[in-house]
């Protein structure tokens, strides 16, 4: 029982990550960009929060946690936004291929963030690590009102406030998506912009708010993972680029809908820690476990192809520029 | 009097090529027009003026009498103007109610029962059968159509334009097209129908409007006309061109091709039933209005549409007989026929654009090489040769990628490298399109010399005029079918043209139908 409770808050925390990076990132693609930046957005998302937090916590004489939170939430937000502006300009109005922006943006959120990273933990005082307690604190607070309820308090209320607000986040993003008329005038961008332009739709501008709007919430993954997941420090491991490729494949797996980005964020969680609870394995024979999730993946995306039901496919003009001229 | 929409001397360019000079047409109220031409005459052009696609290079529009700028296709929608393309504006994944309501921002929220409530009243009241929550994926081409309009409708359009809107129809779904197009002009619409195909200007039209060329040739009521005297408004006078057309002493039979069916993937049949032979040392003429079978045919005999086509094509050399049906292009060279072809696709089947001459050259000749490496001495020559004998303009011929040269020069470069394999067939598709008079000029003597030395030579073309002077025989497609061979000597431009739009030849049958 405590091994089956441990490996699903693990999968929780854990799948709550990917799962703001795969909402991210299926907002974008429902726009018709592929952007292969979200690691390197998660990334800038983490490491961004981090400092503003760490400065606040460093200059303020009596700093509160909540302060913290907001800034942190602030500070993550907008570089993770600007992160996709950049990658929207150029991708959208210069045209560039989205693949090879896509990876750059990736090796730049990666390098800057490590930098930062390092630089902060040197800053930190050399010894130690780099910690914003206070704001870690104020991210990981659970309400007290369930405390008695025992197991199920220990499943469903044991966890900061983000793990409950990507889930509110991806049930929203269902509903703009497939109720509202923004979200059909996205969908038809995404299928069809030259159709879309027709029908009096500004494909610019929809891409453009989608990409941001959706790096701004791939973001928020990366300051979940340093806030939440690891309890305020930085560590220069890479695990970020691994959850964030792991979004990436999550994208897939949900076949981009958001609302099944909730429970394929839990399954890749309990079958990336799945090696955790399984008695025997060594260093080596761990890894192959860390593996399910890309496996899962792959047989999503067979078994996708080969009942081509056209509701799972990707949008059609994933990865291609429109130009107005070519009609 | 007051019309609802006047075009008044527009005047539209594409760089040199004047597509629309300045033309004057009005549409009357609650009328069916017809807006007739052969293609490229500018009837789409001149109508995706109306719909905001082009804005025009010259000349005034008019909507019920005010002067309007109808610069995107949202301007058109304001003014009520809808177009139903050929190409359909539709989102595949959507259902029909949503395409219907796309971009229009009505409410937040999705209303989808309003929708389908005032899809419900359209359809009632012009006959129109739309199923409101089927995906567009699911739908049938008449289906797409229907939604079209529908939703060109429910954006209150009262002007409608449909760009051969039969073209992918069956004869049933054509009446049934027709008759909801009645409803709609009992109810006051003005309806622009933009066709060639006569019998259906005959029946459904009020009116009608020729263009030929981008000029404006002039209206009649249908009511006072009749095929003929459109098809001459509409192909015009005979031109007196002056291409050389020896006559060849050595003809003997080389391609026979017969019970020629290709379908394509929707289960249409781009061909039927062709049969014909052809002759080395002539030139066989293929005419028809674009899209009647001429690429399928010429790709069928080249193998590239083994999966859809049947019937027999046989290949004769030195009275060898030869089934060339089933064999893809390398098998039929490997068999040592010399077949060469110039698609009507440059870049997209005949060369690369982004290579240079003498690599675009070696496409043709790469498997002559035995050792691992390239041998680029023979193609530098023979590419060096085209360039020498056909005047191909270009700064090198082994730097400047294809793409940069202009159109005419690309082309010479096509011809020439297939001429080169010194053929026993050569196909050539819209060889001169694009091309200025000179260069035109060139590629029909080049083909003539080919024809003395007793090559088999098939032109698909689309311009009568250099058909009738060009081809020894001539071959008339019409929607898939052989209307009648002709002999290019003797034939008129009148008489092909009406075998284009199924008149012609009272011996065949579709002609009575």
């Amino acid at each position: 029982m405590t091994q089956f409770i441990s490996l699903f808050t693990t999968a929780v925390r854990f799948g709550s990550v990917i799962m703001f990076g795969a909402m991210g990132e299926v907002l974008t693609e429902k726009s018709g960009q592929l952007n292969l930046g979200v690691p390197g957005i998660m990334y800038l998302g983490g490491i961004c929060g981090l400092i503003g937090s760490f400065l606040y916590e460093l200059h303020s004489p009596a700093p509160s946690g909540t302060v913290g939170m907001i800034i942190a939430l602030v500070c993550a937000l907008a570089a993770s936004a600007l992160g996709g502006l950049v990658y929207s300009f150029i991708t959208i109005s210069l045209r560039a291929n989205q693949n090879v922006t896509g990876l750059t943006l990736t090796i730049f959120g990666s390098g800057i963030a490590n930098f930062f990273g390092a630089s902060l933990n040197k800053m930190a005082g050399g010894v130690g690590q780099i910690s914003v307690a206070l704001t870690s604190r104020a991210f990981r607070w659970t309400q007290p009102l369930t405390d008695g309820l025992g197991v199920v308090d220990k499943l469903l209320f044991n966890y900061g406030f983000m793990a409950y607000l990507a889930v509110a986040l991806a049930i929203l993003l269902s509903w703009v998506l497939n109720r509202t008329s923004v979200g059909l005038n996205l969908r038809a961008v995404g299928e069809n912009p030259a159709t879309a332009d027709a029908a009096g739709i500004n494909v610019t501008k929809y891409k453009y708010m989608a990409t941001c709007i959706g790096a701004a919430i791939s973001g928020l993954g990366g300051l979940y993972y340093v806030m939440d997941y690891i309890n305020g420090t930085w560590a220069n491991d890479g695990n970020i680029e691994a959850l964030g490729w792991l979004a990436v494949a999550l994208v897939i797996f949900a076949t981009w809908k958001p609302a099944r980005t909730i429970w394929g964020a839990y399954l890749f969680g309990a079958l990336y820690w799945l090696y955790n609870f399984i008695p025997g394995l060594n260093r080596s024979s761990q890894e192959i476990f860390k593996m399910l999730p890309y496996i899962v993946t792959m047989i999503v995306l067979i078994s996708v192809s080969l009942r081509h039901k056209r509701e799972d496919q990707p949008p059609m003009s994933l990865g291609l520029p429109y130009f107005r001229e070519e009609r | 009097m007051e019309y609802a929409i006047e075009m008044r001397n527009i005047t539209k360019r594409f760089g040199k090529v004047v597509a629309n000079n300045n033309i004057n047409l009005f549409v009357k109220k609650g009328e069916i027009l017809s807006l007739l031409g052969e293609n490229g005459s500018g009837k789409t052009t001149l109508m995706n003026m109306l719909s905001g696609i082009y804005y025009p290079d010259e000349g005034e529009i008019f909507v019920e009498g005010k002067r309007v700028e109808i610069q995107s296709p949202k301007d058109a929608f304001d003014l009520h103007i809808g177009m139903i393309h050929q190409h359909f504006k539709l989102v595949d994944v959507l259902t029909a109610a949503e395409n219907i309501i796309l971009g229009l921002n009505e409410s937040t929220l999705v209303d989808l029962k309003r929708v389908k409530k005032a899809v419900a009243e359209i359809c009632d009241r012009y006959g129109f059968v739309v199923e409101p929550d089927k995906k567009v994926y699911e739908m049938s081409v008449s289906e797409k159509q229907t939604l079209e309009i529908v939703k060109v409708l429910y954006r209150g359009a009262d002007y409608l334009i449909l760009d051969e809107p039969t073209a992918v129809l069956t004869p049933q779904e054509t009446r049934k097209l027709f008759s909801v197009m009645r409803n709609m002009r009992e109810d006051g619409k003005s309806i622009v129908i933009i066709t060639h195909k006569l019998h259906e200007v005959m029946e459904i039209s009020d009116r009608v409007a020729v263009l030929r060329k981008g000029e404006y040739i002039g209206d009649i009521m249908t009511s006072d006309t009749n095929p003929q005297q459109l098809t001459d408004m509409m192909v015009g006078r005979a031109v007196r061109l002056n291409i050389d057309r020896p006559q060849s002493d050595a003809v003997s039979e080389r391609l026979r091709v017969e019970h020629l069916t290709v379908t394509d993937i929707e289960g249409v049949k781009k061909l039927d039933d062709v049969s014909f032979t052809a002759f080395g040392g002539e030139i066989l003429g293929i005419a028809g209005i674009s899209g009647s079978g001429q690429r399928e045919l010429l790709e069928a005999i080249a193998g590239l549409q083994n999966e859809h086509s049947q019937g027999t094509v046989t290949y004769i050399n030195n009275g060898v007989e030869m089934k060339l049906t089933g064999m893809d292009p390398l098998d039929i060279i490997k068999n040592g026929v010399l077949l060469s072809f110039v698609p009507e696709d440059r870049f997209g089947m005949g060369l690369v654009g982004s290579m240079h001459i003498t690599d675009n050259v070696m496409l043709r000749s790469y498997r002559r090489g035995k050792s691992p490496m390239l041998d680029l001495k023979y193609p530098h020559k023979l590419a060096q040769k085209i360039v020498n004998d056909l005047e191909v303009v270009t700064p090198d011929i082994d730097k400047i990628p294809l793409r940069r040269l202009s159109g005419g020069n690309v082309q010479k470069v096509l011809v020439g490298r297939e001429i080169e394999q010194s053929p026993t067939v050569l196909m050539t598709a819209y060889a001169v399109r694009g091309l200025d008079i000179n260069t035109s000029y060139t590629i029909y003597n080049l083909l003539t010399e080919q024809k003395m030395k007793g090559v088999a030579v098939i032109y698909v073309g689309e311009d009568l005029d250099v058909l009738l002077e060009l081809c020894d025989r001539i071959l008339v497609l019409c929607a898939g079918k052989v209307s009648g061979i002709v002999d290019g000597r003797n034939t008129t431009k009148e008489e092909v043209g009406l075998m284009m739009t199924h008149l012609g030849k009272p011996a065949h049958e579709e002609a009575k139908a």
